[in-house]
């Protein structure tokens, strides 16, 4: 008797202990990029850094604003395209379409989640440059190389359409029936009802899914990388290169330990890009679980 | 009226065609990966290594990274269960009902799984310095391992949940400990959502490319311990897509039709499983 | 019809298949013109599902086949020609719990005309205080008709419902056991205004409190698993019933 409960309770102790440490994960992470950080803190302000464009490792220039500008405008580009086409999706999907094609489209969406990004970046590579360099640009009377923020956005618009899509279906899902039927018994068309009952309800909901969409983007790396040309400059048109800040520090591990301060300043990006997306995340989570408190 | 009826059409149409819009991407997608990766299978290309170095060689296949792959995301998947399965078994049954630790666990898990894949691999590569390692099997074993926490995580989390409670206070009083309980009667009732768990965080650790680039390295050759560096398919398709000699992209192409139609499979396996599971599940 | 009283409603041969399950099994009944009718019977009989088939609700249920004829005012409200849309401005809704759009209350009531195309600011004014007051809402909500509708109590919010539902200039209520949420006070006031607006409009409540039938209505009909048991007058259902199962129901042998 006593043997087994021994066991329980120190698989308890041990189970505890594994799981304030899951809990712990993303703190530890964040101190440890910042004491990695730290040498390069101290020898430069962080407005300098964040604000200034040069960008000369080798002087120890070290501004961040060409890979941050580059992050926000292929960001940017990518929920522009992404917000309609998924809302105008997940409104179909969910008030529309009959079950089957719902069950259907459902887990092909998902599927798109799940290819990995470097295959992403090799489609980019394959489509879409040549897209934008042989169709798009001349169309404006422009020259690009094909690898440019607009290359970056579509490719990153369609990694954040799943999510986008599931959390937005999922939102739409709590919204009560009996307020739509509220609504179509006072003559309200289906869509009048979507347009004034349904999406009002869910709003909060749906934000929060954009918001968790462009989390995503923010952080997305190697297909930016492959497609979006990297060249540290703020970019002054979508036709134009950008490097965004994850691009910046994939590209540059083989050279962070022979430059001094560099890995430090690539280390410090890393955490800039974590607080940043991690701001993002808590938001919309807060978000997402006051709608499902609602419900209840 | 007719206004009415105009703009619900006009908006109906949009909507159609956005879906297909989403939908034909996948296609597209999936369409590019065969037409440029199917010619450039032969059985050279995966029974080999690459011949004269992944860059520049011609000659060989893409074994190293198959291999290395395998290995990584295998031992990643394994580091994670014996992490996440605890931890979901001690929120599930041992954790009292409101507790803090079990809103604030959930909470950081969630918040942890939008973390994009380059900080665990920057992060990654800060332990791996700490310890004085360099570009290895382990070290990227690590790294994914962490990556893929929070998502084998969540998803285990999510089928333990739907565990009756009956179930464990079925077994609770015929004199069974927590433990007994939760290895004999949680883990059996909720194994294929487990397993479907398991198959997620593989599929998401065997993908990602930027949690290896800074923490497994690369090589020609097969990993032969956890010390040496691996050479995985992400980061094969994206070091030889650019080279100047087809041959080397071939194999880029090859790598990256390999890794789809791994994921595919393991899209397709959660989800029957899953379906599976929802049909047994004692009510 | 020999009954004495106008038709509002006829339904003839009404059949309603929800998948496999028959849920409503030839009804075939004339709906008499501004009385209160209550539709009583056990739970899960079809008495809601009655009711949503006049306002044409049951439309958005999966799987649903529906059989037959309703003719409101002559017209087959099932026929596929139909604008449903302007069926259902005919007919009030109100539901089982308080539904409140999620916008202010001022909103909740002029929702339905502006969705008809009223925008005339002056006159939406005018028909959301007319018929705050014919719900008994208005002195209670006057001040504060731009809070959210969700912020005012359960009572409160079925009153909305009701003034909400009769903006749209309805002929017909139909009420699914409308006070089964609400406190007795507020029971009281939803029944009070019933009483008061049944010289306007033909109201049918589904109800199962046989004493609320027995207070509000003039018309009574039976069901019993999707079958019409029995129909007539109030005093004649109540006090002579025809059918062995009605005298059961009545004395609350069934439930």
């Amino acid at each position: 008797m006593d043997k087994r409960l021994l066991k329980d309770v120190l698989a308890e102790r041990f189970m505890l202990l594994l799981t304030i440490f899951a809990g712990l994960i993303v703190f530890v992470m964040a101190i440890g990029l910042y004491q990695r950080s730290r040498p390069i803190l101290a020898i430069k302000s962080l407005s300098e850094l964040l604000f200034s464009t040069s960008w000369h490792p080798l002087r120890k220039e070290f501004g961040f604003l060409p890979f941050i500008m580059g992050s926000l405008w292929v960001t940017g580009v990518a929920v522009i395209i992404a917000i309609p086409l998924c809302l105008l999706t997940a409104i179909f999907l969910s008030e529309y379409a009959p079950r089957y094609v719902r069950e259907w489209t459902k887990p092909l969406i998902d599927l798109l989640a799940g290819i990995p990004s470097v295959v992403y970046g090799v489609w980019g590579v394959l489509v879409i440059i040549p897209l934008i360099k042989d169709y798009i640009a001349p169309f404006f009377g422009t020259f690009s190389s094909g690898y440019s923020v607009l290359a970056g956005g579509i490719v990153l618009a369609i990694m954040v359409f799943p999510i986008i899509i599931h959390v937005s279906l999922e939102v739409f899902r709590t919204v009560p029936y009996e307020i739509r039927e509220a609504s179509l018994s006072l003559g309200a068309t289906k869509w009048q009802t979507i347009k004034h009952v349904v999406i009002r309800k869910a709003m909060p909901g749906i934000i929060a899914a954009i918001v968790l969409g462009v989390s995503r983007a923010f952080g997305e790396t190697m297909a930016v990388l492959m497609v979006a040309g990297n060249v540290a400059k703020v970019p002054s048109s979508v036709l134009e290169p950008a490097y965004p800040l994850p691009a910046l520090i994939a590209n540059n591990y083989g050279e962070m330990l022979s430059v001094p301060l560099y890995d430090s300043a690539l280390l410090l990006a890393c955490l800039i890009l974590l607080l940043v997306v991690l701001f993002f995340n808590v938001i919309a989570r807060v978000v997402l679980i006051r709608v499902e408190r609602s419900i209840k | 009226m007719d206004r009415r009826k105009i703009e619900e059409g006009l908006f109906k149409a949009l909507m159609i065609a956005s879906t297909l819009i989403i939908l034909s991407s996948l296609v597209l997608i999936l369409t590019t990966v065969i037409v440029k990766g199917v010619p450039a299978m032969n059985l050279a290309m995966i029974t080999q290594t690459p011949k004269g170095g992944f860059y520049l060689g011609k000659e060989g296949g893409i074994l190293n990274a198959i291999v290395g792959s395998l290995y990584l995301a295998t031992g990643a998947t394994f580091l994670a269960i014996l992490i996440s399965l605890p931890v979901v078994l001690y929120l599930n049954v041992y954790a009292k009902k409101s507790s803090r630790i079990i809103t604030f666990t959930r909470f950081s898990l969630d918040v942890l799984w939008g973390v994009p894949s380059i900080v665990y691999g920057a992060f990654g590569f800060t332990i791996m310095l700490f310890f004085g390692l360099r570009g290895s099997l382990l070290g990227g074993i690590i790294a994914v391992a962490l990556l893929v926490l929070p998502i084998m995580t969540r998803a285990m989390d999510e089928v333990i949940r739907m565990v009756p409670k009956e179930l464990l206070e079925a077994s609770y009083s015929l004199g069974a400990t927590r433990l007994e309980t939760a290895l004999k009667v949680v883990v059996r009732q909720a194994l294929p959502g487990i397993l479907t768990a398991v198959l997620i965080a593989f599929g998401r650790g065997i993908g990602d490319a930027a949690s290896v680039i800074f923490t497994a390295g690369f090589s020609d050759f097969i990993p032969y311990s956890l010390l040496r560096p691996a050479a995985t398919l992400p980061l094969a398709i994206f070091f030889q897509l650019g080279t100047p000699f087809p041959e080397v992209q071939d194999r880029a192409y090859a790598s990256a039709l390999i890794l789809t139609v791994i994921i595919l499979i393991i899209s397709i396996a959660s989800r029957i499983l899953t379906r599976r599971f929802t049909r047994h599940v004692v009510k | 019809m020999g009954m004495g009283f106008k038709t509002h409603i006829s339904v003839q041969n009404l059949n309603v298949f929800y998948r496999k399950q028959q849920a409503l099994k030839n009804i075939t009944i004339d709906i008499p013109d501004k009385k209160i009718i209550a539709i009583i019977g056990p739970s899960g009989c079809g008495k809601t599902t009655l009711l949503k088939s006049f306002n044409r609700l049951i439309d958005s249920v999966d799987g649903i086949r529906v059989s037959g004829k309703v003719l409101v005012d002559g017209e087959n409200i099932f026929d596929p020609k139909i604008d449903v849309t302007r069926i259902r401005k005919k007919m009030g809704l109100l539901a089982q719990s308080p539904t409140p759009l999620p916008m202010s209350i001022y909103d909740n009531v002029a929702y339905g005309p502006r969705i008809h195309g009223l925008k005339d600011k002056k006159e939406l004014d005018r028909i959301v205080e007319h018929y705050l007051k014919e719900s008994s809402l208005w002195d209670e909500v006057k001040d504060r008709l731009h809070t959210p509708a969700s912020r005012i109590s359960v009572g409160q919010q079925q009153r909305l419902c009701l003034a909400r539902g009769l903006a749209v200039e309805p002929e017909i209520i139909l009420a699914d056991e409308p006070t089964s949420a609400l406190d007795p006070k507020s029971s009281q006031r939803i029944e009070r205004s019933f009483l008061r607006l049944k010289n306007e409009y033909t109201t049918i409540i589904v109800t199962h409190i046989l004493r609320q039938a027995k207070r509000l209505a003039d018309y009574v009909v039976f069901l019993y698993c999707g079958e019409l048991i029995e129909h007539g007058p109030a005093t004649n259902v109540f006090e002579n019933p025809k059918e062995e199962m009605t005298r059961e129901y009545i004395k609350g042998v069934i439930s």
